[in-house]
């Protein structure tokens, strides 16, 4: 019998929701590691009882913690003391230091500051080793462990890439997306906010804008602006990796050519501003978003609260209401908040920024909420357990 | 003996309760309890002192015998009183917003 894991980060902890495939009975496990801002929990694809969390706090600083068991239990990958006596523990899981010199980016006053390191927001686990995970960082930057998170490098080839000319936005300036392409282990593309995507072809070496096509006319006045643009999220469907979607600030977009282009595909929505984007699992050309209002009001359009749904690969969006709070709704879905699982009747996930999380267990038809009031949602991933 | 008092997270990260017991060598300074410290407890690393600076982070405050100890210099030696195991030394997470 399949199983669904859905894992939730939130402002004050992690929860561990699970259900059987009729995905209508949940269990909620959780708050693990509570008062903590859990940013990101990603289980291994080879491996998935092996869970990876960014755990943060103002206070102090960034951790990461390693489930071995789907959840049950947490260490933090190098936290064992020295096996030697007198031997000082490197203590390393938690460390992400800026690779070589640590350069300046653009600064809100148009002056040049140097990287400083914040948090997680986002881990990526390798689809063929359980021990190699991608992490993106605030500020912008991504770094890698082969070990199983005891040590992190930063891939600073990406830094490269014109990140003198990287701003950040409101929300500051982090790699909030990482998409590796399942057809070409050397591929990946990351998002940043207020700078655009990019794509590496060898492994993190070197990396390349991938934002043409994308408009932020009163931000960024050249059309031909290489960086800059505020991506919010970029999706793909393992089947077609050349295939990438993004739901910019404004603007839902797409490109059939690994981002050499991009074409507005935002048709009518009834807003092209919003956070998540989706696709499904079996169907590439099912795209799932949640509008928002404006970036001046973060809710949805006349409180409304709905998913829209294209089958055509944009353009054409259908609104999913059914179960959702049709008035009075004034919350947010963040970036990271949306997932699907991969069962044969494609189910979809969010969380919402009231402590929502909402599944369909029929391609969006029809939504439930799973659980109603946790903190703040970060994050929603789900894993499919069979 | 020097005994350290953890603000509660950290006492869940290191996973212990009340108070944390390192053996220090004399003269103990701020410096040298917060690497016995993480010595001890290495999950601890980098949530009192940044990993790149080494620098106290912001939020996070020191104290010792009802006296701030937080922009002491870590080379500083501490009373007595902790020395001798008498009185805590308190790591303290800031009041602030959250």
């Amino acid at each position: 019998m399949s199983k669904v894991r859905v894992l939730v980060g939130t402002k004050k902890g992690a929860f561990i929701l699970t259900a059987d495939g009729k995905r209508q009975k949940w269990k909620v496990s959780g708050p693990h590691f509570a008062g903590w801002e859990m940013y990101h929990l990603k289980g291994s694809p080879v491996d998935p009882d092996r869970i990876y969390a960014s755990q943060t706090s103002g206070w102090f600083g960034q951790v990461i913690q390693r489930s071995n068991d789907g959840g049950k239990t947490w260490v933090t990958p190098d936290g064992a003391p020295a096996p030697v006596p007198g031997e000082f523990p490197k203590g390393e899981s938690n460390k992400f230091v800026y690779a070589g010199k640590v350069g300046t980016h653009k600064w809100y006053d148009g002056t040049q500051h140097p990287w400083e390191f914040k948090r997680i927001w986002h881990l990526e686990p390798s689809l063929t080793d359980p021990d190699t995970v991608y992490a993106g960082a605030e500020d912008a930057a991504i770094f890698k462990t082969v070990d199983g998170g005891k040590t992190w490098q930063e891939l600073p080839g990406l830094r490269n890439a014109k990140g003198n000319l990287w701003q950040p936005g409101a929300g500051g300036m982090a790699v909030h997306t990482i998409l590796l392409d399942p057809k070409n282990a050397n591929r990946i593309y990351i998002a940043i906010s207020a700078a655009g995507a990019f794509r590496t072809d060898n492994g993190g070496k070197t990396w390349k804008p991938i934002n043409r096509g994308l408009k932020s006319q009163y931000e960024l006045p050249d059309p031909d602006a290489e960086v800059g643009h505020c991506v919010h999220r970029i999706a793909l469907h393992p089947s077609r990796p050349d295939v990438l979607f993004m739901q910019k600030h404004w603007d839902v977009m797409r490109t059939n050519s690994a981002g050499e282009q991009w074409t507005d595909v935002g048709g009518n929505l009834p807003s092209d501003f919003g956070f998540p984007i989706e696709v499904h699992a079996h169907e590439p050309e099912t795209v799932f978003v949640v509008p928002i209002k404006s970036d001046s009001e973060h809710f949805p359009p006349e409180g409304k609260l709905r998913v829209y749904r294209s089958r055509t690969g944009g353009n054409e969006w259908k609104a999913l209401t059914k179960g959702l709070p049709q008035k009075d709704c004034y919350v947010n879905v963040l970036r990271d908040a949306m997932a699907v699982d991969s069962l044969d009747e494609c189910g979809v996930y969010f969380g919402t920024t009231g402590g929502q999380v909402y599944a369909s267990a029929d391609s969006g038809d029809t939504w439930n909420p799973i659980v109603r009031d946790l903190p703040a949602v970060y994050s929603v991933e789900v894993q499919t357990l069979r | 003996m020097i005994r350290v008092v953890l603000p509660y997270h950290l006492r869940n990260l290191a996973r212990v309760d009340g108070e944390v017991q390192l053996e220090v060598a004399s003269p103990a300074t701020i410096g040298s309890v917060l690497d016995a410290l993480e010595g001890s407890y290495p999950a601890l690393r980098g949530t009192i002192r940044d990993h790149a600076t080494q620098k106290r982070r912001p939020f996070v405050r020191f104290f010792a015998c009802k006296e701030d100890l937080s922009h002491d210099p870590p080379e500083s030696r501490l009373p007595d009183e902790v020395a001798s195991g008498a009185e805590p030394f308190l790591i303290i997470g800031a009041m602030a917003g959250g």
